[in-house]
């Protein structure tokens, strides 16, 4: 008999009065008179009354809470009562805290199949309608991933609230299928489309596999006179999918046969590595989860940023947790295992103004997310699964664009910190040994995440599966985290390990089996979270917090005790050994016999073909504004330049005691690029961090547009205190229609751009990650189909080693009399601007503009690294690297954050455009410093050679003053409303 | 020889771990900065008796996210500490020994009752960094020696101190408010409201058993070096124009050393 325990509150309760707030904003503002929230726990397993009590008594804090076993103590008066729990296999991560605390509690383990599960109570009073309700409990929930129960006060006062259940029940169908390949062409290419139909007439999802793939699929399996099982076919898909094969990067595309990636991205590192030679600091690229480079004597610093997007579209807060649980993993899984020590995270999203519906049927009946909703969901995953992780969230950053509507990004990053040699061997060298067993360590598996890696190879549609999402659980993962970075790594006690990532088990063992050629798995051993999950959802199942390792059968009794102690469940599914062959038996019989050689090498290359699309966009009238304070406003309002504190200061960024420059900077906590750190404590090392992206360049210029990202990235980190001589990025593509040749050549010249600057640079591309079907296929409110596509993005991440971390320089203007300066060359350069998009909101028009800022690699160099002479010597008092916005915005945010005024003329900057283009040109290789007058001298002759303006003063009457080329005053405004513009768009987020 | 005997010299450290705990390095660190010798201990070590907390002379419980405040923040891992561990850890507080609880270790003490009162949602239900200042307010506690204001970081969901009236009122009397919230420095700085989170009476962490027992809501292991501070590239370029040095140290370290002198 299913019991149920309710805590509710005895003293105010601060969620519930955001509630009210809440519920008032959705119209109900003098109706809705208070809330009142319960949280619930129903156990299902068989306790007896004294128990009962007991597990109540320690589930409320007797100060705060009062609990009721079997009844539910509601306020004496309300009107609604809405109960919120998960649906059947949903991870409930409260859920089993309880089951695991009762069972510590009571001293006995719960029976197989028993369990606790969570929900939530809320108590609604107010002259509130059935529909207004409604609307209530759909902000309460996601209807992918819970589930909601509305009861009038009438009805929960006469029958109460039923007691619910929500076990998975499975009818055990631990059955394997044979698939027939012996079809026609036509249905060959519908099974790749569509899937494998079970019996019962229900498809499976996506296998995401072309006539190509199926066809040599079809003659392997020929050649080994048989058909495949579904678990073979489905194995396949998972490690040939875009998502795992990187095919569009890895396929000849043009005449550049050896593809994008190995021709430009691989090839610049290699080269930049041997014209480095001695001074080459980077150690393990491209050929583990994450890349790495020197930190010092003693350590590597490894880095890599991941996207979650198509899961993040259906559960924001689920897809953007799991998001960043998930790279870090990559790094726990990089060498031997790397420590964690900082998330970054990046949030591409439409207006949370914006409330048109999307569908995702032609029936109207699936209903998208509202971009409100999403981001609320994917601001708050990161909270949850950076925060509990205990790794501090050093940098981030939040775009808006209306075609990301259809489908968000989320970048989700982690540093990695592992010592370069650990007991005595190189500790980026692992190999799965011939006879190691086959570890599983971590969570256990269940439906969720069935098919993530083929449904991210694909546009999203009516088809995409609801299996596809999965919610991290940070607790279980870093206990797993410590016990194997903190602990079994120190002891020697495996041999290789790698993240269950996409693909579960089926891709991180066959990818491990590499190492030694072969594996034979028993699948039957895989610790299930409920019993009858077929074999092909257990092999596949992207279940959250596995870690995959090889460990020497000596080692086994000895590492398994320590998880045990450490309270990580950890399960050998079999052995690696050289056969060559994947196999895999479930209760002995085989249901999986495939050649590593046909499993990863067996891809057929598909010729790529582009072709060049000439667009010319719309320019603006000429402007002749002689006042632009009012246009400064509202662009520190803007979505994309405005202040994001509120995301800030929700997420940790001082645990590990390493923060330096922090993501809100100065007096007035401006948000900044950059970021840097002091991640070993006893070491006065740092590491700079920052991240750029120019999405609106894409479409007029793909090339220039990577090149500005890759300018930004890198003068961002050496603005903040970084160096160009130490200086690695990271390539995080996300496309869309990547079929489309239209879509390929803005690809190509892009990465060619990266190829081209990276050299250029000497900033070698040390770790990278792509995402090339960001298109929505729905329909709007009237049933009319729609294709959102979002605009090709890249994101580049700098990651750069500093020799001492006190050296790090902050945006804010810090003292009056301290002169201004501009580095660098100002062009008319607003195609695609910050600027014109404001425009273009004001006149309802579309002007995109045309010149898009060029970047002169050679003369930034030189610039960045005279820059960073005035560093070493400490010279510089504040450094912004000029960005979104142009000129005015950096000096805005300089004096926002220092709380401090500007006497600027423009009289003298190098500029070839009007006065308002100077202002807001997105002109590259730009950054905005001032310097103590001491120092003025010195710092112009360590930057003698390169351009730079004396174009005003710090002052002391907290006004932002400039005047034109012609003398003339163009902006005079109170740095105090500068600051209120710029904090007012999200202040009540 | 000489080195292995003054090890065993060192004041020694118990700083807690496991279960989603995860100031555990920053805090030993702290204590080994100060002079003593700290020991990360997962709990399960502590109740299977691999180690005894009877050997040590200050436990510190850390920061972190214990169970992922799930049933609220403090309570499965204080639960764990009463079923396994509760007549060592009563048999520890009664002798002249020092025990620490910082942020979640704040809010497992309370769980446990070692202190009075309770931590609940922050005023605006969102977990919160920022930094704060506090002001010693009590003169009984070695663990406050000398200090009279700090600033140190706040990260947390649940820091609001909660207690009924009259044991305010009682823990007043008795001069076991360690700190409250206060406009200083950082406050003025970023203009900040002085309290970040609604607890009554400002009230930042509390005392127990003679002051040998603090819980704080605020990181004093997380403020060991001035390069920590928010204002620290202010600071910085004070200094330099001023043709002065910083201190090394930050404001959170002499809650540390402090501890150590305390057996000294």
């Amino acid at each position: 008999m299913p019991s149920r325990i309710t805590i509710s509150y005895k003293v105010p309760d601060a969620r519930a009065t955001v509630k009210e707030k809440q519920f008032e904003s959705f119209g109900l503002k003098g109706k809705n008179k208070s809330v009142s929230i319960a949280d619930a726990y129903t156990i299902d397993a068989s306790l007896n009354k004294k128990d009962l009590e007991k597990v109540g008594e320690i589930l409320a804090n007797p100060l705060l809470e009062k609990y009721s076993v079997n009844k539910i103590e509601a306020p004496k008066k309300f009107d609604w009562l809405i109960e919120v729990s998960y649906l059947p296999g949903v991870t409930d991560n409260v859920g089993n805290t309880t089951k695991e605390t009762i069972e510590d509690l009571l001293k006995k383990k719960f029976k197989s199949g028993e369990s606790v599960y969570s929900s939530q109570i809320f108590f609604v009073t107010g002259e509130i309608k059935k529909e207004e309700v409604e609307k209530i409990a759909y902000s309460l929930h996601n209807p992918l991933i819970q589930k909601s129960r509305i009861l009038p006060e009438t009805e929960f006062k006469k029958n109460g609230l039923e007691i619910l259940v929500p076990k998975v029940k499975l009818e055990s169908k631990s059955t394997v299928t044979e698939i027939n390949l012996n079809i026609t062409d036509e249905e060959l290419a519908k099974l790749g489309k569509q899937g494998i139909i079970d019996k019962d007439g229900t498809s499976r999802g996506p296998l995401a596999l072309d006539l190509d793939f199926m066809k040599a699929i079809q003659a392997y399996f020929k050649s080994t006179k048989r058909n495949p099982t579904d678990v073979e076919l489905e194995s396949i898909a998972q490690t040939w999918s875009e998502h795992c094969k990187h095919t569009i990067f890895a396929n000849p595309i043009d005449d550049i046969q050896k593809g994008l990636y190995k021709s430009y991205i691989k090839e610049a590192t290699n080269i930049i590595r041997k014209k480095k030679g001695k001074k080459d600091f980077c150690v393990s690229v491209f050929s583990d989860n994450a890349g790495a480079i020197i930190f010092d004597d003693k350590y590597l610093v490894s880095h890599k940023v991941e996207t979650h997007n198509s899961p993040s579209a259906l559960d924001p807060f689920g897809g953007a947790i799991t998001g960043i649980v998930g790279v870090n993993r990559d790094e726990i899984g990089f060498g031997m295992g790397a420590k964690p020590i900082a998330n970054v995270y990046g949030f591409c999203l439409a207006d949370p103004k914006d409330t048109r519906p999307l569908f995702k049927d032609k029936n109207l009946t699936q209903k998208m997310l509202p971009p409100r909703r999403i981001m609320d969901g994917v601001i708050a995953g990161v909270n949850v699964g950076g925060n509990c992780s205990g790794i501090p969230t050093a940098q981030g950053f939040v775009y808006f664009n209306d075609r990301y509507r259809g489908k968000p990004l989320v970048f989700a990053g982690t540093v990695g910190l592992i010592p370069r040699i650990i007991k005595g061997k190189d500790s980026t060298e692992k190999e799965a040994k011939n006879g190691d067993y086959i570890v599983m360590v971590g969570g256990r598996v269940g439906q969720d995440g069935i098919h993530g890696a083929t449904f991210s190879s694909e546009e999203m549609d009516s088809g995409s599966p609801a299996t596809a999402v999965q919610i991290g659980d940070p607790i279980t993962q870093k206990k797993l985290s410590d016990a194997i970075v903190k602990e079994a790594r120190d002891l020697g006690l495996y041999t290789s390990i790698t993240d269950n990532g996409a693909g579960g088990i089926s891709c991180s063992v066959a990818e491990m089996a590499k190492e030694c050629n072969g594996c034979s798995v028993e699948l039957e051993k895989v610790p299930l979270k409920y019993p009858g999950l077929e074999p092909w959802k257990i092999w596949i199942s992207e279940s959250q917090e596995r870690m995959t390792l090889s460990v020497p059968k000596s080692k086994w009794e000895k590492f398994n005790e320590l998880m045990k102690r450490r309270g990580v469940e950890a399960t050998v599914i079999g052995t690696f050994n050289n056969s060559g062959k994947c196999k895999v038996t479930f209760d002995k019989k085989v249901i999986m016999d495939v050649e590593l050689e046909f499993l990863h090498n067996g891809l057929p290359k598909k010729q790529l073909t582009t072709m060049e699309e000439k667009k010319v966009f719309v320019e603006p009238p000429v402007q002749n504004n002689s006042n632009l304070s009012k246009t400064l406003i509202s662009m520190l309002k803007r979505l994309n330049i405005a202040s994001y504190e509120f995301i800030s200061n929700q997420y940790d960024h001082e645990v590990q005691a390493s923060s330096v420059l922090k993501p809100l900077q100065g007096r007035g906590l401006v948000n900044a690029d950059a970021a840097v750190l002091k991640p070993v404590l006893d070491s006065k090392r740092g590491i700079v961090l920052s991240a750029a992206l120019a999405p609106t360049y894409s479409e007029i210029d793909s090339y220039k547009m990577a090149a500005a990202s890759i300018d930004t990235s890198i003068r961002t980190a050496i603005a903040a205190g970084g160096d160009i001589e130490n200086l690695a990025l990271l390539d995080n593509f996300c496309w869309c229609s990547s079929t489309d040749p239209v879509r390929l050549n803005q690809l190509k010249k892009a990465v060619k751009a990266c190829f081209d600057y990276s050299i250029l640079y000497g900033t070698p591309l040390i770790s990278g990650k792509d995402s090339m079907f960001n298109d929505f296929k729905g329909f709007d409110k009237d049933g009319k189909p729609l294709l959102i596509s979002i605009p090709p993005t890249l994101l580049i991440s700098s990651i750069g080693v500093m020799k001492d971390a006190t050296k790090a320089i902050s945006i804010d203007f810090k003292f009056a009399r301290d002169l201004i300066y501009i580095l660098g060359d100002t062009y008319n350069e607003l195609g695609g601007s910050e600027y014109f998009a404001l425009l273009s909101e004001e006149d309802k028009k579309e002007y995109v503009g045309n010149n898009v800022p060029a970047v002169d690699g050679e003369k930034n160099k030189k610039l960045y690294k005279a820059f960073s002479k005035c560093t070493e010597s400490g010279i510089i008092a504040s450094a912004i690297s000029i960005g979104r916005g142009g000129l005015v915005v950096a000096l805005s945010k300089s004096s926002i954050s220092g709380k401090l005024g500007a006497e600027i003329s423009l009289e003298k900057i190098k500029s070839t455009t009007s006065d308002n283009f100077t202002l807001f040109s997105e002109s590259q290789g730009r950054i905005l410093a001032s310097v103590n007058p001491k120092n003025k001298d010195k710092f112009e002759k360590t930057l003698k050679g390169n351009s730079f303006t004396l174009i005003g003063k710090v002052s002391k009457d907290e006004k932002i003053k400039i005047v034109g080329k012609n003398k003339n005053e163009i902006v005079n405004i109170n740095v105090a409303d500068a600051l209120k513009s710029y904090k007012s768009t999200f202040k009540d987020f | 020889m000489k080195k292995q005997k003054a090890k065993k010299n060192k004041v020694k450290v118990l700083v807690f771990s496991g279960y989603g705990l995860n100031c555990e390095e920053e805090t030993k660190y702290a204590f080994e900065l100060a002079g003593g010798q700290a020991d990360i201990v997962h709990i399960n070590d502590l109740i299977d008796s691999t180690k005894k907390i009877k050997n040590y002379q200050i436990l510190a419980f850390p920061g972190g996210f214990s169970y992922g405040d799930d049933t609220g923040s403090g309570k499965a891992y204080a639960n764990k500490v009463r079923n396994h561990l509760q007549k060592d850890l009563e048999e520890f507080v009664k002798q002249k020994k020092l025990v620490i609880g910082i942020c979640n270790g704040f809010q497992i003490l309370t769980n446990l009752g070692l202190l009075p009162g309770a931590l609940t949602f922050n005023k605006k239900a969102r977990y919160l960094d920022r930094w704060v200042d506090v002001k010693v307010e009590s003169s009984i506690s070695p663990w406050l020696k000398g200090i009279n204001k700090l600033s140190l970081p706040i990260a947390h969901g649940e820091g609001k101190y909660f207690a009924p009236a009259e044991t305010l009122e009682q823990l007043n009397f008795e001069d076991r408010i360690a700190v409250r919230y206060t406009k200083g420095e950082v406050c003025e700085y970023q203009n900040l409201e002085a309290n970040p989170n609604g607890a009554l009476e400002d009230i930042a962490g509390v005392l127990g058993y003679d002051g040998r027992v603090i819980g704080m809501m605020p990181h004093p292991e997380r403020a060991l070096f001035t390069t920590q501070l928010p204002q620290f590239p202010f600071l910085n370029e004070k200094a330099k124009r001023e043709g002065k040095k910083l201190p090394k140290v930050g404001p959170g370290f002499q809650i540390f050393q402090n501890a150590i002198k305390f057996f000294k």
